[in-house]
Formats: C-alpha cells, structure tokens, sequence
C-alpha cells in the first residue's frame, strides 16, 4: 500500500495490536431489469447522456411512477436466497434531498417496512472456519442520476441515464471484524446476485458497489466505537484498503487521545485514503415518509413461493455437492462455485474425464485459472472449450504425454486454440514409452560418455541424474521419465 | 328558446347533434365571451383559440359524417393543473409561468379523445394552494355575482368561468375543498370524486395522498356526462384503483330519492356557519324530504380535528412534491446564480409565491427528524379517525348533507392577511378529502345575492347516487340555472 503524507506505520491485517475493527457493508446492487424501476426507460450501460432519460425520470411536474414487477421479483430472489424474511407487506417512501442528479428532489426507497429482513450468509474464513454475516435488510430503491464535471468549463453536466435504475441496497449487521472478511463477504454478495441473475456484478460500471461502516474499538470492549461511513467503493480491492487506512486513522486519533468523528468520508483509491466529506452535523435530515404516489407492495405467499421454485441452486450449496460428488476439498470447491459460469465450466470437464475429478480441478484453477488471469478474461471468454481441456487432460491419463510437457500442450493450444492431439501430433511431443527404442536410447548415450559411465559404475552414484538428462535431452524430452529410470537403473548396473 | 352560451352541456350537445349549430359556431361564441370577460373575471391563464378552433372544425367533421361521440364538439376549459401538450401549463405559478408541456394529462387526453374542444387554461390558486384564488401569479379571479368578492378556490378560474357561462364545463381539481368551494361561491355544480377515480397522471400535484380531479359544471347532468369520460383505471398512476366506470348519464335517467337516508351533520351547523346559508341548506332538505328522503342527524366526532390534520399532511407533501421546481431541468430560473445553493435558493425564492412557500416550510417542518412522530405521524393516524367516523356514518345514512362553507363569498383581500381564517373556509369540506369520499356542491339559493352551495357527501365510489341525488333536486329547482348579472 502506497503511503502519502502520513507517518504512520503501514497498517496491517491481525497487527491491529490491541484493537479490534469493526465493519458493516451497505451494498447497492443494479438490478438487471430491461426497464426503471418506476419508468418504462431502458438501462442500458454507457448511452450518450439524457438518452435514457423520459419525462418521469426527469422528474417533469405531474409525472407518477409506477413499479416494475421484475425489480420486485429480484429483490424476493435475494431475499429468499439468504433466508429472509420477505415482507408480505412493505413501503415505498420518499427520501428527501436536494441535489442537481436527483430530478424529484426526492429518491424513492424504503425506510420503515423494507421488502427483505433478517437473513444472512456465510463465509469462509483463512483458517478454514466458516463465519455467519447477519444481513439486517435488503430494500428496493431507485438510482440517482451522475453529475459530469469534466470536459465542461465552467459547468456540471447532469446525466440522468441512471436516475430510476432499480437497486436493491443490502444492509448488513456489523458483524465483520477486518478488511479481509469485509471483501469475502462482498465477494459472497456479488457471488449470490450473479448466480441469481439479477445482477450483472460489473463494479467498473458502478453496478455493484457498497458504502463501509467502519469503526474500531479495543479488544473486550462491548460498545461499538463511533462510526465513520466510507462511501462508494466499487473494487474489493479498493474496500479493503479502504478499511485498513481507516481503521489505523482512527487508531491514531484514539491512541492521540482524540475523539472518532461520527462522519461520511471518501475513499482516495490514487492517495490510498479516505477523506471527510461531511459530518453528521451537516448531514442531510432526509424527511422520510411513505411515498403517497404508490400503494403497499403487497406480495402474496404463493407470489413468493412460485420465486422460490424458480431459484437456481445456489453457491453454497453448489460447493457442498462438489466436495461430495467430486472429492474436493472445501477450499477448491469454494473457489470452483465462485460463478455460476466457472462452476459450469468445471463440472463439464470433470465431466469428460471420469474419476479424474482432481484432475480437472487443479487444471481449471492452476493452468487455465493462470492464463485467464493473465489475459483478462473471464470464464466465459475461454480460449480453451472445456472439451478442449479435458482432451488435454486425457492424454495426461493416457499417459501419451507427461504432466510437464502437457503445460507446453496447454501453451501451444491456448495461443492457437488447437486441439491438445493435433498441437501434441504437430510437435512431435507425444510420450516415447516403447522400451526397446528407450533402451536403444540409452545405449548410445553410454556409448558417448564412457568415462560418467565408468565414474558411476565405480560408485560415483550422482551421476545418474547425468544420465537421466541426457537421455531426457535425446529424446527432446518426450521419454517417459519413469521408464528412463527403470531402465537406466538396470543398464548402467549390468556390466 | 335559451340563448347559446346560457344551454347547458346536455342542451348543447343536442343542438349539436340536430345541427342546429355547429361546434364552431359555439367555439367563436364562446371565445368571444371569454376575450370581453377577460379584463373584468381574469378567469383564464391562457386562451387557447386557434387550437380550439381547429379542434372545432374536426369536431364538426366527425359531427357530419356520424363519427361524433356524446362529446364531441363540446367545448371545455382545463384548470391549468392539467398538463396541456403544446400548451403553457403555469399552475398558476410564476415557477411554471414559461413551462410548456411536453405531454398531455390522463383527462386531458381522454377528453380530447372523445372529441372535446379545449377553450383554454383556467386561472387557479398557484399550485392549487389557496381558498380564494388570490394566490395566483396570474392575479386573482374575480367572483362573476359580484366582483368585488373572490370566486373561490383553488379552482376559482374553473368555477368563475362556468358561473359567468364562458363556457358550459370546466376540470378541475380538489385537494381540500377546490372543487367544491369555488362551485358554492360561484354558484355551480362541482364534482369531486372518490381518491382514485380519475387519474392523477399529469396533474401536478399539490398533496398526492388528496388530490382528485373533477368537474365543475352547470348541472349534476352535465357533470355527470363529462365525469362519465375522465373516470377510469390509468395504469401510469398506481392510485387510480382499478374498477369499472358505471354510466353516471345513465344513472340519471330515474334518480330515486324515495327512501334515501339522508345523514344531517350536527358539526358542520357550528357557530362558524353563516346564518343564512344554514337557512338555504335547511330549505334544501325539505325539497330532499318532500321528494320521500328521510333526515337523519349523524356525528363524526372527529371531524372538528380535520382542518390541523389537513394542515399538516398537505403541507408535507407538498414540500416534497415541489421539491422538483428548482430551477435545473423547467420552469423558473434565477439570473446569474452564484452557485449551486444560490440558484437553489433564488429560483425557489423568487419562483414560488408566499403561501406555497408558508406551505413547503410548514411541511418541511413537519417532516423533520424530532418533529415527525408528533406531527405527521399524529395527522395521518386523526385522518384514520375521520375515515372511520364516515365509515360509522354511512352505515346508517346513504348520504351526508351539510353547508359546503361557512359563508357566501368574501371580499378580496378579507382573509389574506391571516391564513387561518382563510384555512377555516374549508372547514366542511376536508373531510372528504381525507377519506378519500366522493363529494359534490350544488348551488341551493342566494344569501344576501350570492350563492350558497348544499354539499352531498357519499361511500367510496357512490358517485352515482350523489350525481342522482343532485339531479333529483335540480330537477324540483333553477338555482343552477340562474346567471348572474351582465351575462345572462
């Protein structure tokens, strides 16, 4: 973590001493609706400015809004993945503010009686232990729109392409206790709403995004130290540096004798920072009441019965079946359910190569996880078709190539994204194991090097490695390295 | 036979049918009433001839050719509430004074679509926040019986014009009295259906939870003909309650009064209630006895609560539905603002008159962290009782009968100095509104020259029985026919 102006020792995880850091995420996720939330103007991401934009989210003088079903059938998905409570029975209100980006001067949203309570989610610990993140609610509401400060001299530019975007904000207790767990559950989250599909997850789009509470207190202590909320993160990356600075600021104030300021502040990703924006003293008195243009949303019990049919198998219980039905471990399990499309990729190799589950497992998050990563992409973008890499695969079981040279076989196919038989086939690499041309093999190798020969037959035992590299070499590593050991074993020892 | 402009809605459309005048005949009429009346009434905020003219002629067309509707070719003015496509629709505000919309309201829509010709915007209390039209940026409407005296409001524009017969029927709208009033003081017919009857979609709203557009007209027939049309499920307002519209034209083909029970309420012949207009509202009941009603005193205890509870929830809606007037996307701007705050604080400041913004503070207030609870909270759980006092009530009577207001029309000027008392004019009628019931004004005589209204007060959704109710008694009397002086 890169350090500007400050003399403070570099935070670090567990090194909190005697202090113990608090946190609660409010996540704001997009919903993947075609429409708004109260308008019938589509979402798309990146239209020019205003284009997206129609009278009612404009916010035009006798306007209404009308919800969109299908954000509310996202938001019960949610809360039924977590096991909430889904409320037959909850409220729209109006969230009052002024602000250029807010057309109405009010965002709707829920306050009093939120569309999801009480449910919560797991995650997975480094030491393998698994901790239980209570989720206080999760509500609908709209999005605001974006003021544009560059390229406009002398101007703000309002662009409401975004203002009425469905959101589901998901509030959580304050139940994390560092940055590490902090990522890990929002990493959950935006796991959970992926797999729902009612989320894109794309956080450089901003379409996933959540705002930390964080506060510190001393280890034992009880009460919970006074909070500051660190708005707008949209990297993981970027909330735990986030945490770590801030809870080492508030360390340093305390441990100075000062006093936490209860206050909103931004984090500076270029500064590695978080800066106040302002105080609870100036915060807004936001006014809330029930918005008067819309009705209780009343969901019946089948409503929320028939979304409860439709869920797709969900994260954890996706791993817990890998662990049984493959033999993974929980670890690697986690790691394979991550999306719903890496999962899917998996299952269809392991599929391929029968009793190798294993196998594939360590292919799909050593070798292809490695190139992936290295090239950007995604699952969904693969160079290599998952048949494609259990072919591979295969021929390691077959024995027709080694592990070793199979990373090669990888290599070749990602870069051209060939086949693993005809890259093996091109370059000549399969796997010699026909013992007599082994053997022939060695014999001139013997033949070569008379004096190593003599030198290990009078004991100099270490030279068998010399041996096994030059046959290695001789046949362009293509000899099958067990074989080159029987047999070399059994010729240089017969005289 | 009856001149023109003097013909009700129902008379009208008959003559229009037997071609005995076309509808740009009466347009021209019409609009020429209007221009002379301008100067004295200042009933409109905008005149829309030309548009009225070529709705006219294709009025006419579809007249010729058999394609005309029960409507069609009839002219109407629309309070400037209604957001008019094309046309400047100023809520009689100077915030909206260069505001055209872009679109056309629900009703404004459906009337159009049924073939009605738009004369032009009426003046109102600016964003519909006043009892006596004085409020507009447009300046106050004159009462047609004496223009000395206000009309009325918000919809003073609405009723004034429909009074002096610069047209047969105008919309309006009713969040705590507006219809109803200005039709009392007027001496017309005015409407205000059940919350959720006609759609709110673009008209701008003042309080979400009470606004109701409705009708001020000549006659409950009349009314009744045009309510027929505006009535109905929107689905772009999610209040507007889906249910059929019954044939209120139909409904008044055989208005029973035999056997109505007829709820008289004790509270509203308060010491506050002039006695004249007591007399003339006791004189109405008689003909409504003669006619086979029986009489019948009710209670509601809490309705004496409905004027601070009003004053509270409308206000905070409203500071909140006028959030959205602040000088970024329409309507007024400030010159050269400084900054952000600055332009927020002079369009608002400059834009908004004194009693919208005693109202935006009021709520504002209200809504406020500490306050909310003791204020709101309270109001909205007094607007239960109400609500249920009128439930109690019309198990045991079919409609409530009572004064609309306390007293004939008053002087301009009289009530602007406290707004209390100008508050307490709307004493009989908020009560509906916050229960969401249906409510009408009928003129029913004269105190001291000026007209009195009987308010009929119904359930949920009886527009048809107040609308019969109405009927029957105009059928026995002339009150809504007389026009007053200089345009007869």
């Amino acid at each position: 973590m890169s350090k500007v102006g400050s003399s403070r020792a570099e935070p670090q995880e567990d090194a909190l001493g005697d202090w113990e850091t608090v946190i609660g995420l409010e996540i704001h996720a997009q919903l993947a609706t075609r429409s708004k939330i109260f308008s019938g103007s589509a979402t798309a991401y990146g239209a020019p400015p205003n284009t997206q934009a129609n009278l009612v989210d404009l916010g035009y003088p006798g306007v209404l809004p009308v919800l969109n079903g299908a954000a509310v059938r996202m938001a019960v998905k949610f809360g039924l993945a977590i096991g909430a409570e889904i409320a037959e029975r909850s409220i729209f209100a109006r969230k009052n503010y002024f602000y250029p980006d807010l057309p109405k001067g009010y965002q709707i949203s829920q306050y009093e009686l939120p569309i999801v309570a009480r449910g919560a989610l797991d995650i997975l610990l480094d030491d393998g232990t698994v901790k239980r993140i209570g989720i206080t609610r999760a509500h609908l509401e709209e999005d605001a729109g974006k003021s544009l400060h560059e390229g406009l001299a002398g101007f703000t530019g309002i662009d409401l392409n975004r203002a009425g975007t469905p959101l589901i904000e998901i509030v959580s207790e304050p139940d994390m206790r560092s940055a590490k767990e902090a990522v890990a559950y929002m990493k959950k989250v935006h796991t959970l709403v992926r797999y729902l599909d009612i989320c894109d997850g794309n956080m450089q789009e901003g379409s996933f995004r959540c705002d930390a509470n964080v506060s510190v207190r001393r280890r034992g202590e009880h009460r919970f130290g006074t909070r500051a909320e660190i708005k707008n993160l949209n990297s993981f990356r970027f909330l735990e540096k986030a945490i770590q600075y801030e809870a080492a600021r508030q360390i340093d104030v305390l441990e100075s004798g000062g006093r936490v300021v209860q206050e909103t502040r931004l984090y500076d990703p270029d500064r590695g920072e978080t800066r106040s924006m302002r105080t609870k003293e100036e915060a807004n008195d936001y006014r809330y009441f029930p918005d008067p243009d819309l009705l209780p949303l009343v969901l019946s019990q089948e409503f929320i019965e028939e979304v409860r049919r439709s869920l797709p198998e969900l994260p954890d219980q996706k791993a817990a079946r890998f662990v049984s039905q493959y033999g993974l471990s929980a670890y690697d399990a986690g790691v394979l359910t991550a999306s719903r499309e890496l999962a899917a990729y998996y299952e269809e190799v392991a599929g391929l190569v029968p009793g190798d589950a294993k196998l594939a497992a360590n292919w799909v998050m050593g070798e292809l996880a490695a190139a992936l990563n290295r090239d950007g992409l995604d699952i969904t973008a693969s160079r290599l078709t998952a048949a494609q890499l259990a072919g591979l695969l295969a021929r390691i079981r077959d024995a027709t190539i080694s592990g070793k040279l199979a990373k090669d076989v990888f290599e070749a196919m990602w870069s051209s994204g060939r086949d693993a038989d005809a890259v093996i086939e091109e370059k000549g690499l399969k796997q010699i194991t026909d013992s007599a041309a082994i053997e022939r093999v060695i014999d001139e190798v013997m033949a070569k090097n008379p004096a190593q020969l003599a030198d290990y037959r009078s004991g100099k035992e270490k030279l068998f490695g010399f041996f096994v590299g030059q046959v290695m070499k001789a046949t362009q590593g293509k000899a099958n390295p067990a074989q080159v050991n029987e047999l070399l074993k059994k010729k240089l020892a017969a005289p | 036979m009856t001149a023109v402009h003097a013909r009700t809605l129902v008379e009208l459309a008959a003559s229009l049918r037997a071609k005995e005048l076309s509808s740009v005949e009466l347009t021209r009429l019409l609009l020429a009433r209007i221009e002379a009346a301008q100067p004295t009434l200042n009933a409109f905020i905008s005149v829309t001839a030309e548009r009225a003219l070529a709705q006219a002629a294709e009025a006419d067309r579809a007249l010729g050719s058999g394609r005309a509707g029960p409507l069609t070719g009839l002219p109407i003015i629309h309070k400037d509430i209604f957001c008019t496509d094309g046309v400047r629709t100023s809520c009689g505000s100077r915030m909206l004074d260069n505001f055209v919309a872009p679109y056309s309201a629900t009703v404004v829509a459906k009337l159009e679509a049924a073939g009605m010709v738009m004369l032009g915007k009426a003046n109102m209390d600016e964003f519909a926040m006043g009892s006596s039209n004085e409020t507009s940026w447009y300046g106050p409407v004159r009462n047609p019986w004496d223009t000395r005296l206000v009309p009325g409001g918000s919809s003073g524009g609405s009723a004034a014009a429909v009074a002096a017969r610069l047209g047969p029927v105008a919309t309006a709208t009713d969040t705590g009295g507006s219809i109803r009033q200005p039709a009392a003081l007027c001496g017309v017919t005015g409407i205000k259906p059940t919350y959720g009857r006609v759609s709110r979609y673009g008209m701008i709203a003042f309080a979400s939870s009470l606004d109701q557009g409705g009708v001020i007209a000549v006659s409950a027939a009349d009314a009744a003909l045009v309510l027929r049309a505006m009535a109905g499920f929107d689905p772009r307002d999610s209040t507007s309650v889906d249910r059929p519209v019954p044939d209120y034209v139909a409904a008044l083909e055989h208005p029973q009064v035999a056997g109505l029970t007829i709820g008289l309420l004790e509270e509203f012949f308060d010491k506050g209630l002039d006695p004249e207009n007591a007399q003339r509202v006791q004189e109405a009941l008689a003909i409504y006895e003669r006619l086979g009603a029986k009489i019948r005193k009710v209670s509601l205890p809490n309705i004496r609560l409905s004027v601070p509870a009003y004053y509270v929830v409308a206000p905070a809606e409203c500071s909140s539905n006028l959030a959205r007037y602040d000088g970024v996307r329409f309507g007024y701007r400030c010159e050269k603002p400084r900054d952000l705050s600055d332009l927020y604080c002079r369009s608002r400041g400059e834009g908004f008159g004194a009693e919208v913004k005693r109202r935006i503070m009021t709520g504002t207030y209200v809504l406020s962290a500490g306050y909310y609870d003791a204020y709101y909270l309270k109001a909205q759980k007094v607007r239960q009782l109400i609500a249920g006092d009128f439930e109690r009530a019309f198990k045991e009577v079919d409609v409530i009968m009572g004064p609309t207001t306390p007293t004939p029309a008053f002087e301009l000027g009289a009530k602007t100095a406290d707004p209390v008392t100008m508050y307490l004019n709307d004493i009989y009628t908020i009560g509906a509104n916050l229960a969401g019931l249906p409510a009408l004004s009928i003129p029913c005589g004269f105190a001291g020259g000026l007209p009195v209204g009987l308010q009929i007060i119904g359930p949920h959704f009886a527009e048809e029985r107040l609308l019969a109710a109405a009927h029957a008694y105009q059928r026995e009397t002339d009150w809504h026919r007389r026009i007053p002086q200089g345009y007869e």
